[in-house]
C-alpha cells in the first residue's frame, strides 16, 4: 500500500478515535516510522495518535510489525526513521529507564531471584522512595490484581496466571502513564484468557491510563479495546472502534483478518448498485468510478437463506456444521472460485440448492487489495523482529 | 542425590558402571588417604602423621594466599570477559569461547615453559624491553610469576561458567529492570549480578581448588624458591625420601581446607537459580 493511502487511513482513523475516548490529545505519537531487520521492511512509514486515556490495540499477524511498534514506544528498539512523540515531546534519544511508561513482558520476564513483593517493589526502590511509601504501593498493587497475601512467594512456584498478575502489579506500581502490554495473555489457557481480558480491561478504566495492547488475537482486541489498529506487513490497515472495524473494514485484509468474510470479485456500476455472484443487487456504498472493479464482502452470518423464486443467487450446500447457535454451511455457488460461508439457524441438508440474499447495508464494497490476505500468510514466514 | 530412591530400575542398571569407577577411583583413593594419614609406615595407629603438619603451616599459609590471589585476579579478568562475550551475537560469541579454550588444547607444562622463557632475566620481555631502554627486570622466580603462571592457566575456569550463566539468562529480565527505571549500572547490579553468581561460585569453585594444589607452576616459574603445599605433597611421593603417610596427612588436611573455603563461599549462594555447577 502506498504512503498516500496510509495516510488517507490514518487521518479517517484519527477523526474516528477521538470521538470513543475520555481525552482526545494523543499522549504517544509515531511520525514517519520506518524500521528494517537484515534488509527486510518491518515497519514502512509508520503514522499513529494514541489518545490519552485510551486502550488502544495493535492486532495484526506474526510479523506484522506489532511488537517492534511497542518497543519501539518502550525504546528498546531505535527506529530508522521517524519521530516518537510522549505529550508533543520528541523522546527517540530517551533510554528506556527515563521514559514514563511501563512494560508487561511477553511471558512475563519476573526476576527470578526475587520474591514477590520485591519484583512488585523493584521500580519504586529505584527511585529511593520509602520503606513505608513502598510496602504501601505494593499491598495496593497486589489487591489491584487479586493476589493479597502473595508478597513472600517465590515467583518461580507461581501459576502462569499469577505470574502474569505480578507482572501487571510490577509495571502498575511506578504510576506510569502508559502501559504498554505485548501479548500479555499469550501463554494462558482460553478460560483464564477470557477472566484476565475482563479484569485488565476494568484495571485500565480504573486507573484512567492508557494501555497498549499488542495482540494477534482479534477476539481478544474486538472485546477489550477503545481503538484497533490493525496491521500487516508494517504497514497500518485500518484505525477504528471494533464495531467500525468489524462492520466497515477498508479492505480485504482487515475484513478476512477481523473475523470470517466471504470477499469475492464485484462490479460497481454506481453508486448503490453493485453486481456479483452474478446478482445485481441494491447496496448503501458510493464514491466508486463507474463499473470499478471491487471486493464485495459478506459476513457469513450477514447471508440469509430465502426461498429460491425470492433469492438473489444460489448454490449447492457443500457441508453444514453445527456450531451451537447456529449451523455454519459451505456453498458453491456456480462460476465463484472461492466457496461461500453461511451461517443459519435452519439446516440445510448437503446437495441441496438453497437460495440466499443479503441486505444493501450488509454488503461492503471495498477497494481491491492487492497484498495477501489474512489467510495466505504463512505465519512462520516472518518472525517478529524482536524475538 | 535427590529422588535417587525411586529411580527406575533401568535407570539404576546404567548407572551401575559409574557407581564402580566411582568406588574405584574416588571412594577408594579416598579411603586410602586417610588410612595412610592415621598410621604410620609399619601400619600401626598414630596421630604423628597430623601433628607433623604444624611444620607447614606457613606453606599452607601462602598455597592459600596464593591460590586466593589468583582467584581474585581470574574473577576481576573473567567476569567482564565473559559479559563481552555473552553480548555478541551467534557466530562470533561460538568463535570468542573457543578463542578461550584453545591454550587449553596445548599441553599444560608446555604453555608454562613458555611463560620461562618470557619471563627469563634474558628472556623475551626483557629483551624488548632492553631495546625501549627499560629494565632487566627479575620477573620470573617470584610470587608475581606464579601468581600470573596460575592466572594464565586457570582463567578460562573462571570463564566459562560465568559466561554460561550470563549467555544463558533471558534478555526480556534486564529489559524489564530497564522499562521499571533502572539504568545500566542498577540493571547490573540488581539483575545481572545476582542472576550470574552461581556461575561466579562455580567459577572461583574451578580455579581456587587447582591454584590452591598446584605444584609445577611454582616450581617452574617461581624457581623452587617457594614451596607451595602441592609441592611438599609432591615431594613426599616422589621425591628421594617418600613417605606416604605424611604426605596423605597433608592431602587430608588440604582436602578439609578447601571443603571448609567451599563452604563458605556456597554460603554466599543462597539464591536457588541455575545457572552454573555448584560444587
Amino acid at each position: 500500500m502506498s504512503d498516500a493511502t496510509n495516510n488517507t487511513l490514518l487521518q479517517e482513523g484519527a477523526s474516528e478515535n477521538t470521538a470513543g475516548t475520555v481525552n482526545s490529545e494523543a499522549i504517544i505519537s509515531l511520525r514517519n516510522i520506518s524500521i528494517s531487520f537484515d534488509g527486510e521492511n518491518v515497519l514502512q512509514n509508520l503514522n499513529l495518535d494514541i489518545a490519552n486515556g485510551s486502550f488502544v490495540t495493535l492486532l495484526g499477524p506474526s510479523g506484522c510489525g506489532k511488537t517492534t511498534t511497542l518497543r519501539i514506544i518502550g525504546g528498546f528498539v531505535d527506529p530508522d526513521n521517524g519521530d516518537v512523540l510522549f505529550n508533543g515531546q520528541r523522546i527517540n534519544d530517551l533510554p528506556p529507564h527515563k521514559r514514563q511508561l511501563n512494560t508487561v513482558f511477553q511471558r512475563y520476564a519476573l526476576f527470578p531471584h526475587m520474591n514477590v513483593y520485591d519484583n512488585i517493589a523493584f521500580g519504586m526502590k529505584i527511585q529511593k522512595k520509602s520503606a513505608a511509601e513502598i510496602r504501601e504501593k505494593v499491598t495496593e498493587m497486589l489487591r489491584l490484581v487479586s493476589l493479597e497475601g502473595f508478597e513472600k512467594r517465590n515467583v518461580n512456584t507461581l501459576s502462569g496466571g499469577q505470574q502474569q498478575r505480578v507482572a501487571i502489579a510490577r509495571a502498575l506500581a511506578n504510576d506510569p502513564k502508559v502501559l504498554l502490554l505485548d501479548e500479555p495473555l499469550g501463554a494462558l489457557d482460553l478460560k483464564l484468557r477470557k477472566d484476565m481480558q475482563v479484569e485488565l480491561k476494568q484495571i485500565q478504566s480504573k486507573l484512567g491510563i492508557t494501555f497498549v495492547y499488542v495482540t494477534h488475537d482479534q477476539e481478544e482486541a474486538l472485546s477489550m479495546s477503545d481503538v484497533i489498529v490493525v496491521m500487516n506487513h508494517g504497514v497500518i490497515q485500518q484505525i477504528g472502534s471494533p464495531t467500525d472495524i468489524y462492520n466497515e473494514p477498508e479492505n480485504g485484509f482487515v475484513a478476512d483478518f477481523i473475523g470470517e468474510s466471504n470477499i469475492v470479485d464485484g462490479i460497481m456500476h454506481a453508486d448503490r448498485d453493485v453486481s456479483f455472484c452474478g446478482a445485481r443487487m441494491e447496496c448503501v456504498d458510493t464514491g466508486f468510478a463507474p463499473d470499478e472493479q471491487v471486493d464485495v464482502v459478506v459476513r457469513p452470518e450477514d447471508v440469509v437463506v430465502v426461498p429460491l423464486d425470492q433469492a438473489s443467487f444460489s448454490g449447492t450446500v457443500l457441508s453444514t456444521t453445527f456450531k451451537g447457535v447456529h449451523y455454519e454451511m459451505i456453498v458453491e455457488i456456480p462460476d465463484q472460485d472461492e466457496d461461500w460461508l453461511i451461517q443459519s439457524t435452519v439446516a440445510q441438508p448437503v446437495g441441496e440448492v438453497v437460495g440466499m440474499t443479503v441486505a444493501p447495508e450488509n454488503i461492503h464494497i471495498m477497494k481491491k487489495y492487492t497484498g495477501d490476505y489474512a489467510s495466505d500468510i504463512d505465519f512462520e514466514e516472518f518472525p517478529e523482529a524482536a524475538e | 542425590m535427590r529422588g535417587g530412591a525411586e529411580l527406575k530400575k533401568g535407570t539404576r542398571k546404567l548407572m551401575s558402571p559409574y557407581a564402580v569407577w566411582a568406588l574405584l577411583f574416588t571412594v577408594v583413593p579416598l579411603a586410602m588417604v586417610v588410612y595412610f594419614a592415621f598410621t604410620t609406615a609399619q601400619g600401626s595407629f598414630t596421630f604423628d602423621n597430623i601433628t607433623e603438619i604444624g611444620t607447614y603451616a606457613k606453606t599452607y599459609g601462602v598455597s592459600i594466599w596464593l591460590g586466593l590471589l589468583a582467584t581474585i585476579i581470574c574473577l576481576l579478568l573473567g567476569y567482564p570477559l565473559a559479559y563481552i562475550i555473552s553480548k555478541f551475537k551467534g557466530m562470533s560469541q561460538r568463535t570468542l569461547v573457543m578463542l578461550i579454550m584453545l591454550p587449553q588444547w596445548m599441553n599444560f607444562l608446555l604453555r608454562t615453559y613458555a611463560w620461562m622463557t618470557i619471563l627469563e632475566g634474558n628472556g623475551l620481555l626483557n629483551t624488548l624491553l632492553g631495546k625501549i631502554g627499560l629494565g632487566p627486570y627479575e620477573m620470573i622466580n617470584t610470587r608475581g610469576a606464579i601468581i600470573l603462571g596460575m592466572v594464565y592457566n586457570f582463567l578460562p575456569f573462571m570463564v566459562l561458567p560465568i559466561y554460561s550463566a550470563l549467555s544463558k539468562m533471558d534478555h526480556r529480565i534486564t529489559e524489564a529492570a530497564q522499562d521499571l527505571g533502572a539504568n545500566s549500572f542498577n540493571v547490573f547490579r540488581r539483575i545481572t549480578l545476582p542472576l550470574s553468581l552461581p556461575g561466579i561460585i562455580s567459577g572461583i569453585t574451578m580455579v581456587f581448588v587447582p591454584a590452591v594444589s598446584s605444584f609445577v607452576i611454582s616450581q617452574l616459574l617461581g624457581g623452587g624458591k617457594e614451596m607451595l603445599i602441592g609441592d611438599i605433597i609432591e615431594m613426599f611421593f616422589v621425591g628421594n625420601v617418600p613417605d606416604y603417610n605424611v604426605g596423605s596427612a597433608l592431602s587430608l588436611v588440604l582436602m578439609i581446607l578447601m571443603v571448609v573455603c567451599m563452604t563458605v563461599m556456597n554460603h554466599f549462594d543462597n539464591s536457588e537459580e541455575t545457572g552454573g555447577l555448584t560444587v
